[in-house]
Parts: structure tokens; C-alpha cells; sequence
């Protein structure tokens, strides 16, 4: 399915995401996330800002519009990443379409 | 660019030198096993009531696990007595996994079930299962277990791990009756596809952590491998020089009079009933909280600091152990000492003398010295790693 800005993306149930120091870290809960059962996933501040605001209710449109507003940027630029950003999670499996 | 950053636990530096509250906790599920080792220290009867009507329920457990993941620790290792005892234990394991938790479990396989490997295989636990061997046959087996018919249940754990392709390890011991099966569990090891390395033996055993019943004790201290045979097993790994070398090169020096050098309390260890402990074996009333009157927070930040800074005060410890420079190679510390003597500063002679085997094999210590004596030991320890190729930082 190809990701579009009108689209609503949920954190899978496959993943745990916790926030330890300020940093945001996605635990695979399931086989077959990660190359290894043991490994731990964490993002950069983009990521983190996007992935806080998966709630279920926000298309990624709306999530896009506000962090233009947040970072004082280009729309252009945020839609990018938030389409980058969900393109890579899908692939990971850690987020799923609503 | 990535957006997302793949991490292994070991590479896991977020905190950017600060360190979380808690990084791992161990809890005792329960001190009752379903076997009897004639070495254990901890094992309680598997059907023991007194022991089973005081132990931590499961939202007991559940709250201390929470607590953990919220103080940022990433992983939980559930220890016993044998963890598959407990009825409740598939649902504290997933609880564990699904508060984000990476899970240790150490186990002797006996009760993996297909219930049980299924469920491994569906929620890793995100760290490989260790399991401890206690023989390869079922006749050593069950000398060491104790139990009829361990050895079968055992192999059938082992197969429903392997067969639901759950990652896992073992960890055999050094008893005499079992030197002519060593090969065999080499072999064994060598065949389970997460072992990477020669599998661990106990061989130091320890004695009874609860110092609750000496006719055991004095029979597990004659089970113990003298100092001669710690030796020769150790140096039979081909790669024992560069690893003491490396060792040594960081950790050894002056114990000094500080008993908790270690990293105890740096992680937390729950024993079966409740209560905090600065590591697992270290069961002395002075250096325990019950976490049924004080947060687990309280007990690693107020707590353990003020027990680490408990210092000796036995004058044969201050003036043999405190001025040893085999700190690191020999296990002296408080809890071998509360095990052995009841008390946390008590030199314990039988792992004086494995240190002082280990270091005259070494060369650090010439035949009839005792290290406490020795005045030109950094010279030596400098000569010791820089054959190996290394430096010598000796830890402040």
C-alpha cells in the first residue's frame, strides 16, 4: 500500500516504545522485527516528534502540518521525513496503517 | 537517511554517560526447584509450602517490574530455584516483554513444555535462555539433580527449545564423577547453535546463601575443585592468558578496607519474598530492603549507596585483604564472606587460595608468598599484561 499524507499509521502491537532519558526506544515484542531477537531500535529527534504523535487520530497530514509549525520549516521539508520516517517503520514493521 | 537507529543492548549508550537508575534487575521467582542438586546453595523442596506461602504473589511481581521499566531498566533476569515452578510464569514473562523488558531466564530446561518454547518462540525474550546441565547421562544427571527421571525431562526441554528454534546456551560444572563426560558436554555445546564460545563450569561452588542447613554445606565443600584443579580447568581454554592479561590490565589492585568494590547494587537482585538485595547471594539482614515498605527507587538510590560505603572493620581482613593486590582475581567479596562465616568481612581462605593458584600460575606471585606481602606487585602485574601486549590502568 503506498503511504500517503491522508493515511492515519498506528504504532504496530508488535513493538514497545519507551521513552528512557528523553530518548525514545522500540523494543520488538514479536519475532521477525529486527535481524535479531535481541536488538533495540531507537530515533532521531524527527523520528521521535513524528512517532509521539501516531495516535491514531492525526493523518499524516495533520502530524506534517504541525511540526511545521514546530520547527519553523518548509512544508515541503517535514512531509518528507514524516512519509520517509513511516516508509522505514513500515518496512520494520513497527507501524501499521489504521 | 535513516530515521531509525539499530542498536544491540551492548552498544546501548542513549544516556550518553549518564547512567539510568536501574539498567537490569534479577528476580528470584521462587527458591523451590524441582530438582535437589547436592552442590546448590538456594534450592528449597519444589512442593515446599513454607517457602511457596511466602512468596511474592503476581501483582507483587508485576508492580516491581513496572517500577523497574519506569527507572529505565531494559532487562529483567528471572532466576530461582527453577522460574518454571511458579504457575504464574507465562504471565509474568509476558508482562515483562510487553513493558519493553528484555528477559533472562535461567532454567534447567526440565519443565519447557510446548506451551512454554511456543511461547518463547512467538515473544523472544530477547536474550538467549541459559540452561544449567548437570550431566550427561542420565545416570551423573541425576547423582547431581537428585531426582528420578531429570535427565529425560531435561533432554525433552532442550528438544522443544531446539525445535521452536528458541536461541539458548548452557553452563555445566566441574564435579570429579563427571571429568569423563567433559567431552561430551564440549561436544553438546558445540552442537546448540547460540553457543559461541567453551560453555561456563561451576566449580567454586558456593555455600548455602541462607545459611540454613550446615550438614549441606559441609558436603558441597567437599565438592569443590581445590585450587590445583581450578587451575588446570581454567587454563585448558586456549585463550585464558589473553583474557586474564586483559583482566588485569584493568581491574587488579588494593582491595582497600571498602567492602563493595564490586558492582553490587549498581543493578538490583529480588529474592523470592520481596526483598531488595545488592546482588543475589548477598542475603545478610544489613544489606537488604523489603520492598513491601520501601519503593524500589528508595532501595537503589538511597539505600545501596549508603550499604556501599560499608567498609571492614575484621582486623584479619584489613590486614590481609584490604592490602591484597588480587582484587578482581580472587572472588573474596561480603557475600562469599556472609555464606561462609556469616559475617561481610571475613576472609574466605578456600578462594584466597584459588586467587593465589591463579596468580603464581600467572606469575605474579612466586611459590610460598601471599600476596598481602608483596611489595613490587605493580612491577609484576606490568610485566604480566605487557607480555600479552597490553598496558596496565590500574582502577582508582
Amino acid at each position: 500500500m503506498d503511504i500517503s499524507l491522508d493515511l492515519i499509521y498506528v504504532p504496530s502491537e508488535d513493538v514497545v516504545a519507551r521513552i528512557i532519558e528523553d530518548e525514545l526506544i522500540i523494543v520488538p515484542l514479536v519475532a521477525g522485527i529486527g535481524d535479531s531477537d535481541d536488538e533495540l531500535y531507537t530515533m532521531n529527534e524527527t523520528g521521535k516528534a513524528i512517532w509521539t504523535r501516531l495516535d491514531g487520530k492525526k493523518t499524516l497530514g495533520n502530524i506534517a502540518t504541525e511540526l511545521v509549525d514546530e520547527f519553523d520549516t518548509v512544508p515541503k521539508v517535514i512531509e518528507h521525513d514524516v512519509l520517509g520516517l513511516i516508509g522505514e517503520l513500515v518496512r520494520r514493521k513497527m507501524v501499521v496503517a489504521k | 537517511m535513516p530515521y531509525v537507529k539499530k542498536l544491540k543492548p551492548k552498544e546501548f549508550t542513549i544516556w550518553k554517560g549518564k547512567d539510568p537508575l536501574l539498567s537490569h534487575i534479577d528476580i528470584e521467582l521462587t527458591e523451590r526447584c524441582n530438582n535437589n542438586c547436592i552442590h546448590c546453595c538456594i534450592n528449597q523442596p519444589a512442593n515446599d509450602k513454607y517457602s511457596l506461602n511466602r512468596e511474592m504473589d503476581t501483582e507483587f511481581i508485576k508492580g516491581i517490574l513496572t517500577e523497574a521499566a519506569i527507572l529505565g531498566c531494559l532487562t529483567v533476569r528471572f532466576t530461582g530455584g527453577e522460574p518454571l515452578l511458579r504457575h504464574d510464569f507465562s504471565q509474568l514473562y509476558l508482562f515483562a516483554r510487553r513493558l519493553g523488558l528484555h528477559v533472562i531466564l535461567f532454567t534447567n530446561a526440565r519443565l519447557i513444555t510446548e506451551k512454554i518454547a511456543l511461547l518463547f518462540e512467538q515473544y523472544p525474550p530477547g536474550h538467549v535462555v541459559e540452561v544449567s546441565v548437570y550431566g550427561m547421562s542420565r545416570k551423573s544427571y541425576e547423582r547431581v539433580a537428585q531426582h528420578n527421571g531429570a535427565y529425560s525431562e531435561f533432554l525433552s526441554g532442550v528438544d522443544m527449545l531446539l525445535r521452536h528454534q528458541v536461541p539458548f546456551i548452557v553452563k555445566g560444572l566441574k564435579l570429579p564423577f563427571l571429568n569423563e563426560e567433559q567431552l561430551a558436554f564440549e561436544t553438546f555445546a558445540k552442537s546448540i547453535p547460540a553457543m559461541d564460545s567453551i560453555p561456563s563450569c561451576s566449580m567454586n561452588f558456593d555455600l548455602r546463601s541462607r545459611r540454613d542447613d550446615p550438614a549441606k554445606n559441609a558436603s558441597i565443600m567437599k565438592l569443590r575443585s581445590t585450587p590445583e584443579e581450578t587451575v588446570a580447568h581454567l587454563t585448558s581454554n586456549p585463550f585464558y592468558l589473553k583474557e586474564m592479561a586483559q583482566f588485569c590490565s584493568r581491574f587488579i589492585g588494593l582491595a582497600g578496607d571498602k567492602l563493595f568494590s564490586c558492582g553490587a547494587g549498581h543493578g538490583a537482585c529480588i529474592d523470592a519474598y520481596g526483598n531488595a538485595q545488592l546482588c543475589l547471594p548477598m542475603r545478610s539482614s544489613e544489606t537488604v530492603v523489603n520492598l513491601k515498605e520501601v519503593s524500589l527507587k528508595k532501595a537503589i538510590t538511597e539505600s545501596f549507596p549508603a550499604m556501599r560505603e560499608l567498609k571492614a572493620t575484621n582486623p584479619d581482613y584489613l590486614r590481609k585483604c584490604a592490602i591484597c593486590f588480587l582484587k578482581g582475581l580472587c572472588e573474596q567479596c561480603p557475600a562469599k564472606s556472609w555464606m561462609e562465616y556469616g559475617t561481610l568481612d571475613t576472609p574466605v581462605d578456600y578462594l584466597c587460595d584459588v586467587a593465589h593458584a591463579q596468580a603464581r600460575f600467572l606469575g605474579l606471585l612466586y611459590v610460598g608468598e601471599k600476596a598481602w606481602e608483596v611489595e613490587d606487585w605493580k612491577e609484576r602485574v606490568e610485566r604480566f599484561v605487557d607480555a600479552q601486549g597490553l598496558n596496565y590502568n590500574p582502577p582508582n
